[in-house]
């Protein structure tokens, strides 16, 4: 592998010129709206620039300190899961005679992702696996995916809410990424994993890192895990939770629970979606796919009986399949520790928390 | 009373269907949905043949129809008596907006002594032959499908007219407002301004107007599947509500929908005097 090199923070547009000349379009995050948000990015300047982000159950806020960095936060309602699996997309047509009418998956342009986080590249391997499966693979998932390059950051300011440390996906980005910054004061330690992106490593004006800055990124790093107060209860949690379905804390956490679906759509792994039929007036249709949630009557109606009517059923259904079924299906728990569900829920249920109460005491 | 199977006899697709929009208790608005509809509105024309709709003209309120779109809540005795007239005559009928699916604004009285007003208000009280409550259509006659919105959009009436061509009733829909919000990238007002919102209780539908613009979801939409309106109670006064704005936030659209109505009961506080 390459030696990382050294990217001045006046010169950070060079990053994006870089991977535009290679055919990519750039994607990043910027401040809109009081939130991060990732869209298209024209200059380095759009970045988020001078903001931490203060989180906590059910609350998320900026603040803004000026500081010269541009990744001094942890991370936004949403990262890579709406630029692969879309928030909502038609499937496929028929015209207005009933005829089917094909419509291929549109391959987006090639995309390059700035900024994405060590918990973003742990849910989007889990999501891969799902879309992806052999022999299964959605194509218009993969479509997305196969023009995608990940150019990771390192993560030095965890929120509040974050957990990454204790379910083992962070905060350094260590798979799944082509390129990865270490952001110090002065500047980005640039460093590649794979062939996209040695190329373009060798590709950027890199400069020799000054002296330690190798060491200090490494030291702020280790100081992010540290840094964090949240933890999941340790090991596989699945015997345990399908042990445990008739705690009495799931009764408690479905009254306070509003059933609003919010955490399944922010969580980075939840997958759940509907497909619903569009007819139009000539006769033609659209069938389109959009995101649901297990939160939803939908996704436990079966000739007509809902099976989970309730929110403490369907808050339960959500971590036991989250937490537990997911090993069965995938090899491993379906939460990476971003502390999105904890973040943005509107009814400030933390599910550190509320694990901790269920299966904390084993 | 003459009902089929809903669409049934419509499937073939040729003919025309036969079409009324009927008023009830309401502010005209809903209709609306049909003549706003852009260029739509030729697709529809062409589509549905509109017997009686007096907003466009056209009055015949006894024709049969094989759909018949109803606004408007019932609070009278004679729209009681009309709208069962109605349901005798249309095959399908649907409801469409806050007060034909809810009671809608007016439903506040049902809180209070509506008996009362009048009997206060007019001299000859007598002549008022207003009911105890708004009421949603379907208190009065059974009802096919429900169309939510203060007001409700042109899609979804379009899209229910599309559905019925071809002889099926669209899925009812009662997702929850958040969903949609989470689907069209927006930043949930709740978390990242602590605004009062009324999402998570609230049907989709209206395209979370509200929240794109920074604010909190109103209801119009009325009540979402399991509205949870006794937990959202509870975390508005967390995030600094007082009683009585709890209240006027639940009541102030959909004050007859019961979920609603018993967790703004429920709110207890010394504003009482203006929270009614």
């Amino acid at each position: 592998m390459p030696e990382p090199g050294w990217l001045p923070l006046q010169r950070a547009d060079a990053l994006l010129a870089t991977l535009r000349e290679a055919g990519y379009r750039v994607v990043g995050p910027q401040v809109a709206d009081g939130i991060i948000r990732y869209g298209p990015l024209g200059e380095a300047a759009a970045l988020p620039w001078g903001v931490r982000v203060e989180a906590d159950a059910g609350r998320w806020r900026l603040r803004r300190t000026g500081e010269g960095r541009a990744f001094a936060w942890a991370n936004g309602p949403q990262a890579l899961k709406p630029l692969l699996f879309a928030p909502e997309e038609t499937l496929w047509r028929t015209d207005a005679d009933g005829r089917p009418a094909p419509q291929a998956p549109e391959a987006p342009p090639p995309t390059a992702v700035i900024g994405v986080r060590a918990c973003d590249l742990a849910a989007l391997a889990l999501l891969d696996a799902h879309f992806l499966r052999p022999g299964r693979e959605d194509p218009w998932y993969a479509a997305r995916r196969s023009g995608l390059l990940l150019v990771a950051v390192h993560c030095t300011h965890p929120a509040a809410t974050c957990f990454c440390a204790s379910t083992g996906d962070g905060p350094e980005a260590r798979e799944g990424h082509d390129l990865a910054l270490w952001e110090l004061e002065e500047g980005w330690l640039v460093e590649a994993a794979g062939a996209a992106g040695e190329r373009l490593l060798a590709a950027l004006p890199l400069e020799a890192p000054p002296a330690g800055a190798a060491e200090r990124a490494r030291t702020e790093v280790a100081a992010a895990a540290a840094a964090q107060t949240r933890r999941l209860p340790e090991g596989p949690l699945q015997a345990r939770l399908f042990e445990r379905l008739d705690h009495p804390r799931w009764a408690q956490v479905g009254e306070r629970c509003l059933a609003c679906g919010s955490c399944t759509a922010v969580c980075p792994t939840c997958f759940c979606h509907a497909a619903e039929e569009r007819p139009g007036l000539d006769g033609s249709s659209a069938r389109v796919r959009r995101w649901s949630s297990c939160f939803t009557e939908g996704h436990s109606y079966i000739h007509g009986i809902v099976l989970r009517p309730d929110a403490r059923s369907r808050y339960r259904q959500w971590l036991t399949h989250k937490l537990g079924a997911w090993h069965a299906q995938y090899g491993r728990s379906g939460c990476v520790g971003c502390g999105r569900c904890i973040a943005w829920c509107p009814a400030a249920i933390d599910l550190v928390e509320e694990m901790e109460a269920i299966v904390g005491d084993a | 009373m003459d009902r089929r199977e809903p669409g049934a006899g419509f499937s073939d697709g040729a003919a025309r269907l036969r079409v009324a929009v009927h008023k009830f208790g309401s502010c005209d608005g809903c209709q609306l949905a049909f003549l706003n509809a852009g260029p739509a509105l030729l697709a529809l024309a062409e589509a549905v043949e509109l017997v009686h709709f007096l907003e466009a003209g056209l009055d015949d309120p006894d024709a049969r129809v094989d759909v018949a779109f109803v606004e408007g809540s019932i609070g009278t005795s004679e729209e009681a008596e009309r709208i069962r007239a109605v349901r005798e005559r249309a095959r399908v009928l649907v409801a469409i907006g806050a007060c034909a699916t809810t009671g809608g604004v007016q439903a506040l009285r049902n809180l209070a002594d509506a008996g009362g007003w009048v009997a206060r208000t007019y001299p000859e009280p007598d002549r008022v032959h207003v009911l105890p409550e708004s009421a949603p259509v379907r208190a009065h006659v059974a009802v096919d499908l429900e169309l939510a919105g203060c007001p409700v959009t042109t899609r979804a009436v379009t899209e229910t007219v599309a559905s019925l061509l071809r002889g099926a009733l669209p899925a009812p829909r009662h997702e929850k407002l958040c969903l949609e919000c989470k689907r069209a990238g927006l930043a949930c007002v709740m978390v990242s301004r602590g605004e009062p919102c009324l999402g998570p209780v609230t049907a989709a539908g209206c395209g979370a107007l509200c929240p794109g613009l920074g604010r909190g979801c109103y209801g119009c939409f009325g009540p979402s599947e399991l509205p949870e309106a006794g937990a959202l109670a509870a975390r508005l006064r967390a995030l600094g509500l007082d009683a009585a704005a709890v209240r006027r936030r639940l009541l102030a659209i959909h004050a007859g929908v019961p979920a609603f109505q018993q967790a703004a009961l429920r709110q207890v506080g010394e504003e009482d005097g203006d929270g009614r």
